[in-house]
C-alpha cells in the first residue's frame, strides 16, 4: 500500500471506532435524561436507581468517545493537511464552532451531572443532563454539516487570487439538503444502538434485578422507534443523494446500465455482472425517485458524463463495497427492528419472553453496530474518488511530505491502543452492569465518592 | 488586521487556558502516587480534578478547532509537520482519559493501583512531550517554499523534537506543571495529602528557581530569569501556607511562559527552518476575512458563556476534598 491508502485506511480506523462511542453517548444521554425527569414527575425511586445506571454506562462510554474525538480534530492536518489548507475556510469553522458551542456544554454540564447528585438543586440537577443531551445533538448536527460539505459542496466560492475555497454563508453550509436529511438519519441510527444496549443488558440482568425489566422494555421500544425513524429518514437521504450524487446510489445497486423501473436486489452471485440475483421489481426507482417507472442512471453513462465533465479517470467507487455495505446495513437495522418488536409483543401485559429469545438477546447490540458502521462505510466510500465531490479528489487531500512509514507506525499504535481500550471498555460495561442497582446512601461510599467535604 | 489579530490572540488564549487549566491536572496526575500512600488518599486525590479536567481539555480542541478556523495554513503546517509527535501525543491522551474515567468505575484496588500508575506515567509523558513540541513553536520546522516538512521515514516527524532544545523545554513543563499539581492539591485537599502537596510546592518552587536561574544566565533570557522569580515566590508562598497565592502565581508563570512561547517570533507564526523567507506569517496562514468574522459573531457570544459555566462547576465543587478518614 502507498501513503495515500495507509492514510486513507488510518482515516478510517481512528474514524470507524470513534463513531462506535458516538452513536451510544448520544443516545445515553437522552435516556438518561427522559429518566431522570420521569423521576422527578412520579417520585418512583427506580427511575432514580435506573438514571444512575444508565449514567454510568454513559459515563464510561462518552469517556473513550471523548478521547478518540480529540484524534479527529487533529486528524485533518496531520494527514490531510492540503485538504484542511484549501478548505479551511469552509471547514474549520464547523470544528471551531461545534468545538467551542458543544464540547465546553457536554464536557463541563455531564461532570456537573455525575458529581452534582448531593451538590445541585433536583431541578437544576435534571437540567444539566438534558444540557448535555442538547449538546450532543448539537454537535452531530454541526460535525454532519462539515461531513455535508464534502457530499454536496455549497456555499463555498473559489478566490481566485490564493486558489482556496472562501465561506460566504454559514447558515446556507448549516442547512445544506444533504445535511437535513443525514442529521435525522443519524440520531434515529443512534437511538438504535443506545436501545439495544439497554435491551441486551436489561434482559441479561433480569433474573438478579427484576426492576430491569422497564429498562429491557425501555431499550426495545427506542430500538423500534429508531429503526422506524431510519426507515423513513433514509428513504428520504436516498432521494437525496441520488441527486447530488447519482453515482453513489448507482453504485448501490451495482446498476451499471441506465434503467427505467430498476429492481433493487436482495442477494447477488456474481461480478462485475450477476449471474444469480433475487430481486424486487421497481423498487431502486422508489427508492431513488420516489415513483415505480422512474428512470434511475447507470454506472457507465455517469462515467462517461464524469469523464467528458472532470477529465478522464475513473469516478467508479469500489462497487462491492458500496453494493453490500449498503444491503447489509438495511438488513441489519431492519432486523433489529423486528427483534425489538417480537421482544415487546412477547413481553405484552406482564409476559415473560421465551427462552430462546432471551438466550440471544445480549448480541442484539451487534446490530445496530453493524448498521451504523456500515452506513458510514457506505458513504465514505462510494463518495470516491472525491474528498469534496465534483471538486478535488481524495489523493490531492493528502499532506503533502507525508512518509509511509509515519502513517504505519501511528497506524499501528492506533490500533493496538484503541483496541485495548475497547477490551477494557466492554469489560467495565460488564462489570458496571453486574451491580446492584438500587445502592443505599450509607453504601454509596465508593473509593471515588468516598471523600466527604 | 485586526480581525486577524483578535483571532490570533483568542488562539493564545485558548493556549494559555489550556496549559493552565489541563497542567494543574496533569500535575495532579503525576502526583496522586507520590503524595498518596493508600487507596483512600489517592482517590481523594483523583476527585480533586475528576469533574474538572474534561472541560480542561476542552480548551485544547478550542485552542486547535480555532487554528483551524482562523489559520488553516498554520494548522496545516503545524500538524503535518509534527505527524508522529501529535501522534504519540493523542494515544497518549486517550491513555490518560480513559485511566482516569475509568479508575472508580473498575472493582478492587488493584484496579484502581493499576489505573492511578497509567494515569501517572501518561500524564507525564504529556507534559515532556508538549514541552518539546513547545520549543517547536519556537524553533520553527524545516518548512519549505511550498510551506510542506520534508525528509524520509520516521525521521521527517520526530527530528523537530529530538534536540537539547526540546530536553530543556520537556523539564521545565515538567516542573511547571508539577508545581500547579502540588499547589492545587495544597488548595484544594485537607489532611495529609494537604501537607504533603505543600511540602513539595515548597521544595519545587525553590529547587525550581534555582535551575531556572542557571538556564537564564546560561541562555541570557529575561523571560526564564522572571519564571524563575515566580518560582521561587510560589515555593515561599506555598510555605507560608498561602496556598491559593502559590497556584496563582504558578498559574501567572505557566501563562506568561505561553505567551512568550506563542509571540517570541513576532508575526511569524511558524518559522522555517531553512529560509526566513519561507516562514509562515499570520497573515498568509489567515483565513479569509468573511470566514473570521464568522467566527467572530460566534466567538464574541459563545465564549465568555463558556467562561462563565466553567466558573459555575468550579464554585459548585469549590469545597477541599479531605484526604483524612472521616467517620461516616
Amino acid at each position: 500500500m502507498d501513503v495515500l491508502d495507509l492514510t486513507r485506511l488510518q482515516f478510517a480506523v481512528v474514524t470507524i471506532y470513534h463513531y462506535f462511542f458516538v452513536p451510544l453517548s448520544i443516545s445515553l444521554a437522552a435516556i438518561a435524561a427522559g429518566l431522570e425527569i420521569t423521576w422527578l414527575r412520579t417520585k418512583n425511586e427506580k427511575f432514580r436507581d435506573l438514571t444512575k445506571f444508565v449514567g454510568k454506562l454513559l459515563i464510561v462510554t462518552f469517556a473513550v468517545g471523548v478521547v478518540t474525538g480529540l484524534v479527529q480534530e487533529f486528524q485533518f492536518g496531520m494527514g490531510w493537511s492540503a485538504f484542511a489548507k484549501f478548505y479551511g475556510d469552509v471547514f474549520g469553522p464547523t470544528l471551531a464552532i461545534e468545538g467551542m458551542l458543544a464540547f465546553f456544554l457536554e464536557a463541563t454540564f455531564l461532570a456537573l451531572w455525575y458529581f452534582g447528585w448531593e451538590r445541585l438543586p433536583r431541578l437544576a440537577h435534571a437540567a444539566t443532563i438534558v444540557v448535555v443531551s442538547l449538546g450532543t445533538i448539537l454537535s452531530a448536527f454541526i460535525i454532519l454539516a462539515g461531513n455535508s460539505f464534502m457530499q454536496n459542496p455549497i456555499a463555498y466560492e473559489m478566490d481566485p487570487v490564493t486558489g482556496r475555497a472562501r465561506l460566504t454563508s454559514f447558515a446556507e453550509l448549516l442547512t445544506n439538503k444533504v445535511n437535513l436529511a443525514a442529521f435525522p438519519h443519524t440520531l434515529a441510527g443512534a437511538a438504535m444502538i443506545g436501545g439495544a444496549l439497554l435491551l441486551a443488558i436489561a434482559v441479561w440482568r433480569m433474573a438478579a434485578e427484576p426492576a430491569h425489566r422497564t429498562l429491557a422494555r425501555l431499550g426495545a421500544w427506542v430500538m423500534l422507534a429508531g429503526g422506524a425513524a431510519t426507515a423513513l429518514t433514509g428513504d428520504h437521504l436516498g432521494k437525496v443523494i441520488t441527486e447530488v450524487q447519482p453515482m453513489k446510489m448507482a453504485a448501490a445497486e451495482a446498476l451499471y446500465e441506465t434503467t427505467k423501473g430498476a429492481p433493487f436486489s436482495i442477494f447477488t452471485i456474481g461480478s462485475p455482472l450477476p449471474s444469480f440475483s433475487l430481486d424486487i421489481p421497481w423498487l431502486l426507482s422508489i427508492l431513488a425517485k420516489g415513483s415505480p417507472g422512474a428512470t434511475v442512471q447507470g454506472i457507465d453513462d455517469l462515467q462517461a458524463q464524469y469523464a467528458a465533465q472532470y477529465g478522464p479517470g475513473s469516478y467508479v467507487p469500489m462497487i462491492p463495497v458500496a453494493f453490500w455495505s449498503f444491503r447489509l446495513m438495511i438488513g441489519a437495522g431492519m432486523l433489529a427492528a423486528a427483534v425489538g418488536a417480537l421482544y415487546l409483543w412477547r413481553t405484552r401485559k406482564n409476559r415473560a419472553a421465551p427462552r430462546w429469545l432471551t438466550r440471544w438477546l445480549p448480541l442484539i447490540p451487534l446490530l445496530p453496530a453493524a448498521a451504523n458502521t456500515l452506513g458510514w462505510i457506505f458513504t465514505e466510500t462510494a463518495r470516491q474518488p472525491w474528498i469534496a465531490f465534483g471538486l478535488t479528489k481524495v489523493a490531492d487531500g493528502i499532506s503533502p511530505g507525508l512518509t509511509s512509514a509515519e502513517v504505519l507506525a501511528s497506524l499501528a499504535g492506533f490500533t493496538v491502543i484503541y483496541g485495548i481500550v475497547a477490551v477494557v471498555w466492554f469489560r467495565l460495561i460488564r462489570h458496571l452492569a453486574r451491580q446492584p442497582l438500587h445502592v443505599s446512601e450509607a453504601a454509596e461510599t465508593s473509593p471515588e465518592l468516598a471523600p466527604v467535604y | 488586521m485586526v480581525v486577524i489579530t483578535f483571532w490570533f490572540s483568542v488562539v493564545v488564549l485558548a493556549w494559555v487556558l489550556f496549559f493552565v487549566l489541563e497542567g494543574f491536572d496533569f500535575g495532579v496526575g503525576v502526583l496522586g502516587p507520590l503524595l498518596g500512600r493508600d487507596d483512600h488518599e489517592r482517590g481523594a486525590i483523583v476527585r480533586t480534578i475528576g469533574p474538572f479536567w474534561d472541560g480542561n481539555e476542552v480548551w485544547l480542541v478550542a485552542a486547535i478547532g480555532v487554528t483551524f478556523a482562523a489559520f488553516p495554513a498554520w494548522y496545516a503546517a503545524l500538524l503535518s509537520g509534527l505527524y508522529l509527535p501529535v501522534a504519540v501525543l493523542l494515544l497518549l491522551l486517550a491513555v490518560r482519559g480513559v485511566a482516569l474515567e475509568f479508575r472508580g468505575k473498575g472493582d478492587g484496588e488493584r484496579w484502581r493501583r493499576r489505573c492511578d500508575i497509567f494515569l501517572a506515567v501518561s500524564s507525564a509523558a504529556i507534559v515532556l512531550l508538549w514541552g518539546a513540541l513547545l520549543t517547536v513553536f519556537v524553533r520553527g520546522l524545516a518548512l519549505g517554499p511550498d510551506g510542506s516538512v520534508t525528509g524520509s521515514g520516521l525521521n521527517r516527524s520526530l527530528s523537530p523534537v529530538l534536540t537539547w532544545q526540546s530536553l530543556v523545554g520537556a523539564g521545565a513543563a515538567l516542573l511547571a506543571a508539577l508545581l500547579l499539581g502540588a499547589t492545587f492539591l495544597a488548595l484544594r485537599t485537607s489532611g495529609p495529602v494537604r501537607r504533603r502537596a505543600r511540602d513539595l510546592a515548597r521544595w519545587l518552587g525553590t529547587g525550581g528557581a534555582v535551575a531556572l536561574v542557571l538556564i537564564g544566565f546560561g541562555t541570557a533570557s529575561r523571560t526564564v530569569l522572571a519564571a524563575a522569580a515566580l518560582s521561587l515566590a510560589a515555593g515561599l508562598l506555598a510555605r507560608h501556607g498561602r496556598e491559593a497565592l502559590a497556584f496563582a502565581t504558578t498559574a501567572v508563570g505557566v501563562a506568561g511562559a505561553v505567551v512568550a512561547v506563542l509571540t517570541a517570533n513576532g508575526s511569524v507564526v511558524l518559522p522555517s527552518t531553512l529560509d526566513g523567507s519561507w516562514s509562515l506569517t499570520m497573515s498568509a496562514a489567515a483565513a479569509t476575512p468573511s470566514a473570521l468574522s464568522l467566527l467572530t459573531v460566534f466567538g464574541v457570544i459563545i465564549l465568555p458563556g463558556v467562561l462563565a459555566y466553567q466558573a459555575y462547576s468550579y464554585f459548585v465543587f469549590r469545597r477541599r476534598v479531605a484526604s483524612e478518614r472521616v467517620p461516616s
